[in-house]
């Protein structure tokens, strides 16, 4: 896959017109949930997308190869087979957008998802406070490009956004994108610890000049994780930063995505304020974990009109 | 489609609500609906009747009876009679029907939407979303009010029967509006649905039925305009509200002129939409999808007018654009679609004539392509979201309500320039400002000639807070305390009919001495009438002992314009207008004795009664500038994070006619609080007593009394107040003479729509209780509610 975004200078006037309004931000994301609906074969299509988005996650500390292994065979077959076959999309090779794991994790997951084409994810750089040296976090980036990831998920400094040291921020994330080299970097931004939207606007800004593929709104350890607030936000950033730039950069919301009628609101988010562009995996990715048992469970409702249980469906 | 098809276009599809229940109702009534007249359904005495249709695909959805003359007597005195036995019921008896509407009103929630939906067009997304939820909080929270009637509300009661007349494009929420306040105050009501949209007030009489509420208390007549004519002239009908045309509302208030109707009119808009630089813009783009694109545009204080800095046009231009091609017309039913039918094709007609106007006058169109996949059907009465660039300030679509969904656009350079845009219309009803800087966007609203004025937002309603214009837009507050009195009337002394003096011949000697010709007072100097004439001022015995200018048009003009410039009395501090008061009061206490004899003099009344008069004059002062700094607004709460600040504000210049009786008291009770409120007047004195006026302007020359804030214009009081009132800078006028001369004040003040306050020829008790109080504040301001939300931490 090619970079999508080569990054510019720190341009810190870019940061200086942007104004986000918290209060207009919560009112259009209210409504937006109201304003659109998907009903039967939309509603399942997009499910499906959802699934095609989901960085398929395990990030814990009891996480063994065995998990991880098991974790990727939910990536390769998302959804039970004869699901499929009724949705008419058996050959539709549905996998999860990726599978995201810890550093010590890589090799396991590259190994088991060899010859899908399903990238593996991991996240770095100290994850999730970002306290580690940095010379650590970058040996840390090298070492999972070196195991096979092709996207590295890095965290940022906070302390650099509460205090509004743009160029520091800038600095770190251009020094994690050579890191990087030729694997897709995510910048996730914590959110929940920005304390403010206008913070989120600007960090989300600086994480694009410095080459950010994708920014992403948590690393799901914060105690808010991804909202449609925040996301709504970051992606008006995305659009801007296009405006500016030409460059597309991608948008991943963590932690928190549950449920199916979340992941809907998401995709709805995203065709509303970014369009078509942005609807797939290469723009688009869910960090979630739990969000996949819920899709399954509403595609077997789709299909048999029954209401579906969690054992029916394979493990992850 | 198959789902892989949805899978890679990744579109909407449809999602319809279902309509089963509301089409079993109308089956139920396919043989046509009835009045609703004293608890009963009855048929159309004159047997006329109309259809009502869906405007998205032109299908008949019901017959109903065309209220003819009997049918709307029938109404009224179905209200008449059920009226006292209403109000006596008292404050709690009154708050468990109301809580009983709200709660069968939510019950049935989602039948009422969809009938709305059907029957005017708009989106079911609103419907369920806004309209019915607004109309069922307005019923909660007004049985509140009628709960704390006896104690919020002393010493008022229930005005009687009122006559409702709504439009079109809220019918349900129209209604709420209307009726709750009106019957929590103890009124019975007739209300006429608009002709489109009947449909969701005549489900609303069915509970009413439910509810059990009492028969008369509410009562529907449909109809088309004339069914509303006749309840305008309906001679049994104390007030009357209308929400609708300010074509219209100005008919209505010709009409009942001078008729003693209590009148709130809601009329039209061209609301600005003001984005500084420093706004955040893509907020703003949403609150102009919440402003004109919102109801296709059919809403009164839409924000049609957006006013952006030059700085930020193009980049704002580009972002509406975008945000345009995302906006889905087509089925109302559809839960996707956010632009549903015009109501009506007259009214369609009229959209595509205005901006074809606009268009011909130099305003570039765009409107974005189609969505593919909405649905749009060709049968239905569909409008696209339009935006019209290099608009002149002299475009047609810049000034002219268009109430569809059409966004005209202009451009300022400083916040000053905003502000003269903004308030460069006849409309005064709403107004939106967006800026990321508090401190100007605070000092933007209360400059801006608005009713509301919604920060950082748009379209904003809730039951508590009031809402209603300036200007051209109407007068009269729906909601909050404010919507409240507009629906009780003090309760007043026993009354006696005011007695215009005739001015008596001179029978006796002229008074030997200096000559004393007293001048007009205007822009803070004595000024020579323009007609050069001067009338005889007769003592009570009949003696002349001075003149006085015979003031006309041109002086009436003069003194307009003096008060105009005196603009920045509306805008000095509380405080300072206090200090005024109490140095004129001051000043008119040195002088008591020569305002004593020359009430003598000229009054014939005893030296007692006239000390008596000047005394109280001198505590009237004192009252208003004690008040000066104590009427304040408040600070609401509605559902959303921030505030919304209820202001007093002036209504500008004020025209103030006086009667004969208790010449000075009564000059002086009128004149303190529209001063003490920051209106700058313009007073006519007694026809008969004018020497106290003039000798007045004397103790305002020492009292620091800027100039311009009071101009006296002496001579014949009745056609100079009509003057007065025909001026389109005056924003009210007061008015205390003969009821031939509130009916001519009355009259005359239909051409802009100016708040009036007349006595309809009832004398008031100057010494009384009534001579003095709160009304007389309320009279004198008008409330602007500034939406504050707020919020930076997440």
């Amino acid at each position: 896959m090619d970079l999508l975004n080569p990054g510019t200078g720190f341009r810190p006037e870019w940061l200086e017109d942007l104004h986000v309004n918290q209060s207009a931000v919560e009112r259009r994301v209210a409504t937006l949930k109201n304003r659109r609906s998907l009903k039967k074969e939309w509603q399942a299509a997009w499910l499906l997308k959802a699934i095609s988005c989901i960085d398929l996650t395990t990030l814990s500390g009891d996480d063994t190869p065995g998990k991880v292994r098991r974790l990727c065979g939910k990536a390769r077959n998302p959804v039970r087979a004869d699901i499929l076959e009724d949705l008419g999309v058996a050959d539709m090779a549905l996998t999860t957008g990726a599978v995201c794991v810890y550093h010590s994790m890589v090799k396991t997951a590259v190994d088991a998802l060899a010859g899908t084409g399903i990238p593996v994810a991991a996240v770095s750089t100290g994850f999730p406070a970002c306290m580690s040296p940095m010379e650590l976090r970058l040996k840390e980036i090298e070492a999972s490009v070196a195991d096979g990831a092709t996207e590295i998920d890095i965290v940022i400094t906070r302390a650099y956004v509460l205090t509004g040291n743009w160029q520091a921020l800038y600095d770190e994330v251009l020094a994690y994108r050579k890191a990087c080299g030729k694997a897709h970097m995510k910048a996730i931004i914590s959110t929940g610890q920005l304390a403010t939207l206008n913070n989120v606007a600007m960090a989300s800004m600086v994480c694009m000049m410095a080459g950010s593929d994708f920014i992403k709104t948590s690393t799901g350890m914060e105690a808010v994780n991804a909202t449609l607030e925040v996301s709504l936000v970051m992606i008006r950033m995305i659009r801007r930063y296009h405006e500016l730039t030409g460059y597309k950069v991608g948008f991943k919301p963590a932690g928190g995505i549950s449920t199916a009628k979340d992941s809907l609101n998401y995709l709805v988010l995203i065709k509303e304020e970014l369009g078509h562009d942005w609807l797939n995996p290469e723009m688009f990715r869910f960090g979630a974990s739990s969000l996949l048992g819920d899709i399954e469970r509403q595609l077997e409702h789709h299909v048999t009109g029954s209401y579906s249980a969690a054992h029916r469906h394979p493990l992850g | 489609m198959t789902i892989k098809d949805i899978f890679n276009d990744m579109s909407y599809g449809p999602a319809p609500e279902g309509t089963d229940k509301v089409d079993q109702w109308l089956a139920g009534h396919k043989d046509g609906f009835g009045l609703y007249i004293d608890g009963k359904w009855i048929g159309s005495k004159g047997d006329k009747s109309f259809t009502s249709s869906n405007p998205a695909n032109g299908k008949k959805l019901a017959k109903l009876a065309q209220a003819g003359d009997a049918d709307v007597d029938a109404a009224v005195k179905a209200a008449r009679k059920a009226q006292p036995k209403w109000e006596s019921l008292g404050g709690h008896g009154r708050a468990k029907y109301l809580y009983a509407l709200a709660r069968l009103l939510q019950k049935h929630a989602r039948k009422f939407a969809v009938l709305e939906t059907l029957d005017n067009g708009k989106p079911i997304r609103e419907t369920r979303d806004i309209d019915i939820p607004l109309a069922v909080r307005h019923f909660y929270h007004h049985a509140g009010w009628a709960q704390l009637q006896e104690s919020e509300f002393p010493e008022h009661t229930a005005i009687g029967v009122v006559g409702q007349i709504i439009p079109w494009n809220f019918p349900l929420l129209m209604l709420a509006w209307k009726v709750a306040p009106a019957i929590a105050a103890g009124n019975t009501v007739v209300l006429k649905p608009a002709e489109y949209t009947s449909l969701t007030a005549l489900m609303f009489a069915e509970l009413c039925q439910e509810a059990g509420l009492p028969a008369g208390v509410v009562n529907i007549v449909t109809g088309d305009g004339s069914t509303g004519e006749l309840l305008v002239d309906h001679k049994d009908v104390d007030k009357l509200a209308f929400t609708g045309s300010t074509e219209v509302g100005r008919l209505i208030k010709a009409r009942t002129a001078g008729t003693g109707k209590k009148l709130t009119l809601e009329l039209g808009g061209k609301s600005p939409f003001i984005v500084f630089d420093d706004a955040d813009l893509d907020a703003a783009v949403e609150g102009l999808v919440d402003a004109i694109w919102f109801n296709q545009g059919q809403v009164c204080c839409a924000g049609s007018r957006l006013l952006v800095q030059e700085g930020v046009e193009q980049a704002l231009l580009e972002k509406i654009r975008l945000r345009m091609q995302t906006l889905r017309v087509g089925d109302p039913l559809d839960k996707n679609t956010d632009i549903g039918a015009i109501v009506d094709k007259v009214q369609k007609k009229r959209i595509e004539g205005l901006v074809q106007q606009g268009v011909e006058q130099g305003a570039t169109l765009w409107q974005p392509e189609r969505q593919p996949d909405s649905a749009f059907p060709d049968a239905g009465c569909f409008y696209p979201p339009t935006l019209l660039t290099n608009v002149d300030s002299s475009n047609i679509v810049a000034i002219e309500e268009i109430f569809g969904p059409v966004l005209s656009v202009l451009s300022f350079r400083t916040q000053k320039e905003a502000i003269t845009l903004a308030n460069n219309s006849r409309y005064g009803l709403a107004a939106s400002v967006w800026s990321e800087n508090l401190n100007r966007a605070l000092d933007v609203a209360p400059q801006l000639k608005a009713g509301v004025v919604w920060v950082n937002c748009t379209n904003q309603f809730d039951a508590a807070c009031g809402f209603g214009g300036y200007r051209e837009s109407g007068f009269g507050r729906e909601g909050g305390r404010e919507g409240m009195f507009e629906y009780l009337a003090p309760v007043r002394g026993k009354t006696a009919a005011e007695q215009d003096l005739p001015v008596p011949e001179v029978s006796g000697q002229q008074q030997a001495g200096i000559d004393q010709t007293a001048k007009l007072y205007i822009g803070g100097k004595q000024a020579r009438p323009d007609s050069g004439n001067s009338l005889p001022v007769i003592s009570a015995k009949g003696v002349q002992i001075g003149l006085v200018g015979e003031g006309s048009r041109k002086d009436i003009r003069n003194a307009v314009e003096a008060a105009f410039k005196a603009e920045g009395w509306s805008r000095t501090s509380a405080h300072n207008r206090a200090q005024i008061l109490y140095y004129i009061a001051e000043n008119l206490g040195y002088r008591a004795d020569e305002f004593t004899a020359r009430l003598v003099s000229l009054t014939g009344v005893d030296k007692k009664q006239a000390q008596r008069e000047v005394e109280l004059s001198i505590e009237r002062l004192f009252f208003y500038a004690a008040w000066a700094d104590k009427y304040d607004g408040a600070v609401h709460q509605p559902p959303l994070k921030g505030v919304a600040l209820a202001m007093n504000e002036p209504l500008g210049i004020v025209g103030i006619g006086c009667p004969d009786a208790a010449p000075l008291l009564a000059m002086v009770s009128m004149l303190a609080p529209v001063i003490a409120m920051g209106n700058r007047a313009v007073l006519v004195p007694s026809q008969r007593f004018p020497l106290l006026a003039t000798d007045l302007y004397q103790v305002l020359e020492t009292s620091d009394v800027p100039a311009g804030v009071v101009n006296i214009v002496t001579g014949a009081r009745d056609s100079l107040m009509q003057v007065l009132a025909d001026h389109y800078q005056v924003d009210g006028v007061w008015y205390c003479g003969s009821a031939e001369g509130s009916a001519r004040v009355e009259a005359a003040s239909a051409g802009n729509l100016k708040r009036n306050w007349v006595n309809h020829g009832i004398a008031r008790d100057w010494f009384g209780a009534e001579g003095a109080g709160r009304e007389f504040l309320r009279e004198a301001t008008q409330v602007k509610n500034v939406w504050v939300p707020y919020g930076d931490s997440i």
